[in-house]
């Protein structure tokens, strides 16, 4: 059963004659309880794919369904991790993610509610910080910040815009545990836009590459079918592990390539051909 | 400790004084010496300077009261000006007290009439009492009595143009339809003088505000300078909301809706304090131009305050008044920078960013 589903969706920002098309005729539907990463290039329209399946923009042609709706507006049952982070800068480490709880789970008592805020903080290692105000923290710690806030959220569906990005290696595969946890426990529907092919084939059922815009379209689907738990260090020595991440990679570089020879050859495209008219010579008559 | 007290200089617009610390600390001395040189030596000889100047012309400009007042002339004003304030303090209880005795007295020579049987006399007595004890004191107001109203004023202006202003530029910047309807009508409002506010506001007060004088709460006079505070300093407080309300993120826009945060909501926890520094910004620039309009106002309609003050000296005509007046000069100057370093301190506290303290 689809969950998030894009139909035939294009986008194009502009208007007028000024207007670039950054996604055309997208199809991509999200399973419930499945884990998607959609990997691909800078620019390619990854994030507008984001804030596509989010109901923050929509599309110019083609629909998005989410749970059968069409153009559902966003709502907290569709959490974002924004690349940019997001954070309200008036607000401590603590009020950020309080907010977010406070809107989700108002039913619950202030002691729970509380209780929910400070296990997330402590779930990215941020209990120090708590009182810290967006702007005394790290790149990384932004980060840490906003990946609390929206797990805090327990949404539905989970869209993460490379939310690992910024981190130390270390970090970021206590990060990656902790995502494959709770997905495993709490069984949502994720999807993950990442640039490391490594981080998508270890917690992924299925990569989606996205081609190099513009209008930019999925590539071939690669389905994932390590088992799980997947361990990293386990996965280094496997040969399925292996062959995957050649096949992703090549893809990728083959890719790249084709979009790189089109835009070449789009430059060098000879004149538009003119109608055959001949010229007259206006004196002779 | 050392960066505690830093930090609090910081917050307090104090800043000036941080070298201090630091010399004391042991921060590199000759910077520290420089910077208190910026801070307090170059702007004390430009004082110096200025007081010199003044002191040439007052001995050379010639007018009808005399020579203008020099700097000691003023200075000796300012201080008969306090003691004045001072006894006009003594006078007062002293007043009090006299009325409390004869009120004393009136009632003491009540119970003697009433023991005695005389209701009627006792009667008398007992209103004579009352009216003792209810007697005002009445004396032209002292020059700090002057400045006191004159702050009540502009803080009661200053209020009411926040409390339609921040509204109302909340509303500009959340909606463009708004904006679209009301620029038309800032546009020509905003640059219109407190002088020509001034006659119409004391019109309609007058008209409107008829509660006897004995029941009023404030004074006509209080009023109509207050409103035209308002009218004058609500414009850069609107401005600067509107603009600091539609400038707002758009990625903290994305978060309210991603929360689906009510309208309240966001207006209370997202657009407000995303505003804040550039709303104090504004109110800022509305206080300044409050207190201006101010003097202006209370010289013009003869309400009560300094601008009162400067007017009735300059129809005495004295080499004194006249110095005066330049006490009145520099008190208004000293306070329009108390009110507007307030301002700044304020605008400290709400800022959420190094970057736009
Ligand atoms: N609001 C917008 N208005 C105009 N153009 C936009 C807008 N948002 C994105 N674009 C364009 O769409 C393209 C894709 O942007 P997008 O942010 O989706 O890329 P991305 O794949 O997320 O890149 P990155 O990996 O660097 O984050 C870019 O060329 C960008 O210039
Ligand atoms: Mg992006």
């Amino acid at each position: 059963m689809s969950v998030l589903e894009l139909k035939n969706v294009s986008k194009s920002f502009g208007s007028g004659g000024g207007t670039t098309e950054v996604l055309r005729s997208v199809d991509l539907s999200l399973d419930e309880g499945e884990f998607v990463a959609v990997v691909g290039f800078s620019g390619s329209g990854k994030s507008t794919l984001v804030n596509l399946l989010s109901g923050l923009l929509f599309p110019n042609r083609g629909e998005v369904l989410f749970k059968g709706e069409k153009n559902v507006a966003a709502g907290p049952d569709r959490g974002v991790v924004f690349q940019n982070y997001s954070l309200l800068p008036w607000l401590s480490v603590y009020e950020n993610i309080r907010l977010a709880v406070d809107q989700v789970f108002a039913d619950q008592s202030v002691q729970e509610r509380d209780q929910r805020v400070r296990h997330y903080v402590d779930m990215v290692s941020l209990t120090p910080a708590m009182a810290k105000k967006p702007h005394e923290l790290s790149g990384g710690m932004r980060q840490r910040v906003s990946l609390a806030r929206t797990l805090a959220m327990s949404p539905d569906v989970l869209l993460m815009d490379e939310p690992l990005g910024a981190l130390d290696a270390l970090t970021r595969a206590v990060l990656q545990d902790e995502i494959a946890k709770i997905w495993e426990q709490e069984k949502k529907t994720v999807l993950l836009v990442t640039n490391d092919v490594d981080e998508a084939i270890l917690l992924a059922d299925r990569i989606v590459p996205l081609k190099p815009g513009p209008s930019a379209t999925l590539g071939k689907h690669f389905s994932v079918q390590l088992p799980r738990p997947r361990d990293r260090t386990a996965l280094n020595h496997d040969a399925g592990f292996k062959e995957l991440r050649n096949n992703v990679v090549n893809y990728l570089n083959t890719v790249r390539k084709e979009s790189k020879t089109a835009q070449l050859e789009a430059r060098q495209k000879p004149l538009p051909e003119l109608p055959q008219l001949k010229p007259a010579d206006l004196r002779a008559q | 400790m050392s960066a505690r007290i830093l930090q609090v200089l910081d917050r307090t617009g104090l800043e000036a004084f941080a070298p201090f610390v630091r010399l004391f600390r042991g921060d590199d001395r000759q910077e520290q010496f420089r910077k208190l040189f910026m801070n307090f030596g170059a702007p004390s000889i430009a004082f110096l300077l200025f007081l010199g100047a003044w002191s040439i012309a007052s001995q050379s400009i010639m007018t009808k009261y005399g020579n203008l007042p020099s700097p000691t002339e003023v200075w000796q004003q300012a201080v008969v000006l306090w003691d004045a304030h001072l006894a006009g303090l003594a006078a007062e209880t002293q007043f009090y007290a006299d009325q409390a005795i004869k009120a004393a007295e009136f009632s003491a020579a009540a119970d003697v009439f009433s023991s005695r049987g005389d209701a009627v006399m006792a009667e008398k007595m007992s209103s004579s009492a009352a009216t003792a004890l209810a007697a005002k004191y009445a004396a032209s107001p002292s020059y700090i009595t002057q400045i006191l109203t004159s702050l009540k004023t502009v803080f009661a202006g200053f209020l009411i143009a926040s409390l339609i202003a921040i509204p109302i530029g909340v509303l500009c910047g959340t909606s463009e339809l708004v904006q679209a309807a009301l620029n038309p009508l800032i546009q020509i409002f905003k640059p219109v003088s407190p002088l020509a506010w001034l006659p119409i506001v004391m019109i309609c007060v007058g008209a409107l505000y008829t509660t006897k004088p004995d029941e009023a709460w404030f004074e006509k006079s209080f009023i109509s300078s207050a409103l035209t505070v308002a009218l004058c300093s609500l414009w850069p407080t609107l401005a600067n909301t509107a603009l600091g309300v539609a400038s707002i993120d758009k990625d903290h826009l994305n978060v309210a809706k991603v929360l689906k945060l009510d309208t309240w909501t966001r207006i209370r926890k997202i657009i407000i304090p995303s505003a804040l520094p550039m709303m104090f910004a504004g109110l800022r620039i509305s206080l300044g131009v409050g207190w201006m309009v101010l003097i202006a106002a209370e010289m013009l309609a003869q309400n009560p305050g300094l601008g009162k003050f400067v007017w009735d000296m300059f129809q005495n005509g004295s080499s004194e008044t006249l110095a005066q007046i330049m006490v009145a000069v520099f008190t208004i100057g000293i306070v329009g920078m108390a009110l507007d370093r307030t301002m700044v301190i304020l605008q400290r506290s709400v800022s959420y960013s190094e970057t736009n303290a």
